[in-house]
């Protein structure tokens, strides 16, 4: 109880606006938004990549194939950031 | 306000004034659009100067030229489609020469601006993408292309009730915005990112010079800089394989 007391009591102080509240639940929203969507495809071209690289290793002369397809697999992988990377742009900015 | 520094709102470095019809409600030109016409006047003109080159043993510029062709049939066509895909050579030739320019001015001095962190951009060569696999799988396969993309060879009856909702929203609405979102997003993000190094530099530059060399904020340009040259040349090759995928896709639909 006295713990939303304070809080209503400080929110009455600090006498924030509308727009700044917006403003402000926008860009932490945007950061969670990009955040949450980097770690599912951080972790997917990491193991893409990882598994590129070992199968290079092990068969050189296959190297330019793997690579085509691993840019391929990096680009639809990457594709799910990007769009947490929009909506971030979008709560952010507009 | 981050840090005592003023982070320029993304109007700021995204928009510019026109400096041809200015007063005109309809048309207007600025850098974007100049550069968009610099991405089609480069390529044309290279191929012309050596297109006139004579002789059997290239030199100069048609050797560059036919290293780029080379490049493309080697890396982008005959992994994806194979030999038949050679007559997509052009079209894919010009996106891959066009995206590659539209994307490394954002390095060069004095433009400082990736033309395809705009979204207009993009989304028009993505489109011309999806009009150019519809027509290419339509002209192969008549309409048993649509046939066999919404309803695949080998699935059990009633699961097309989920499999043809899902392959129509992903192969014909979908493809086209994530194709042009996957290249807007990563030149906008790396434009923020040069943007937001060169402000840095800036602000600690007129509290004290010397401290930007001390924070590595410099040389953090430069890095990003060098590294923006490279997903420049990057996403230009994967815009251009995926539209040779999807070319291919549509030319042999039951794989």
């Amino acid at each position: 109880m006295s713990i939303a007391s304070t809080t209503a009591q400080v929110l009455a102080q600090v006498d924030i606006d509308a727009d700044g509240l917006k403003a402000a639940e926008g860009a932490s929203s945007a950061g969670f938004a990009y955040g949450l969507a980097a770690i599912g495809p951080g972790i997917g071209i990491g193991y893409l990549v990882g598994q590129a690289v070992q199968a290079m290793a092990r068969q050189p002369e296959s190297a330019g194939t793997v690579q085509t397809t691993m840019f391929l697999g990096i680009a639809f992988t990457e594709a799910l950031a990007l769009i947490g990377f929009v909506v971030f742009i979008l709560l952010k900015f507009v | 306000m981050i840090f005592g520094l003023e982070f320029p709102s993304i109007e700021n470095i995204v928009e510019w004034p026109n400096f041809l019809f200015k007063d005109s409600e309809l048309f207007g030109f600025n850098k974007i659009g100049f550069i968009h016409f610099l991405g089609l006047v480069l390529p044309a003109a290279l191929f012309f100067i050596a297109g006139r080159q004579k002789g059997l043993v290239p030199k100069g510029v048609r050797n560059f030229v036919e290293s780029i062709i080379d490049f493309i049939e080697e890396q982008i066509i005959l992994p994806t489609i194979g030999a038949e895909g050679m007559r997509y050579m052009p079209m894919l030739m010009s996106f891959f020469l066009y995206i590659f320019i539209a994307n490394i001015t954002e390095v060069i001095p004095f433009f400082q601006m990736p033309a395809t962190a705009r979204m207009a951009g993009p989304l028009v060569l993505a489109l011309v993408a999806w009009v150019a696999f519809i027509a290419v799988g339509v002209k192969h396969n008549g309409m048993g292309y649509f046939k066999s993309v919404l309803f695949p060879s080998g699935v059990p009856k009633p699961l097309y009730l989920l499999v043809t909702p899902i392959e129509l929203l992903s192969t014909f609405i979908i493809r086209p915005f994530s194709h042009a979102v996957r290249l807007f997003a990563n030149m906008l993000a790396g434009h923020i990112l040069i943007v937001t190094f060169a402000v840095l530099c800036i602000g600690l530059w007129a509290a004290k010079p010397t401290v930007i060399v001390e924070l590595l904020t410099f040389p953090g340009l430069i890095a990003f800089t060098a590294f923006e040259v490279g997903v420049s040349l990057i996403q230009a090759f994967v815009f251009t394989i995926l539209a040779a995928v999807y070319i291919g896709l549509a030319l042999h639909p039951e794989h």
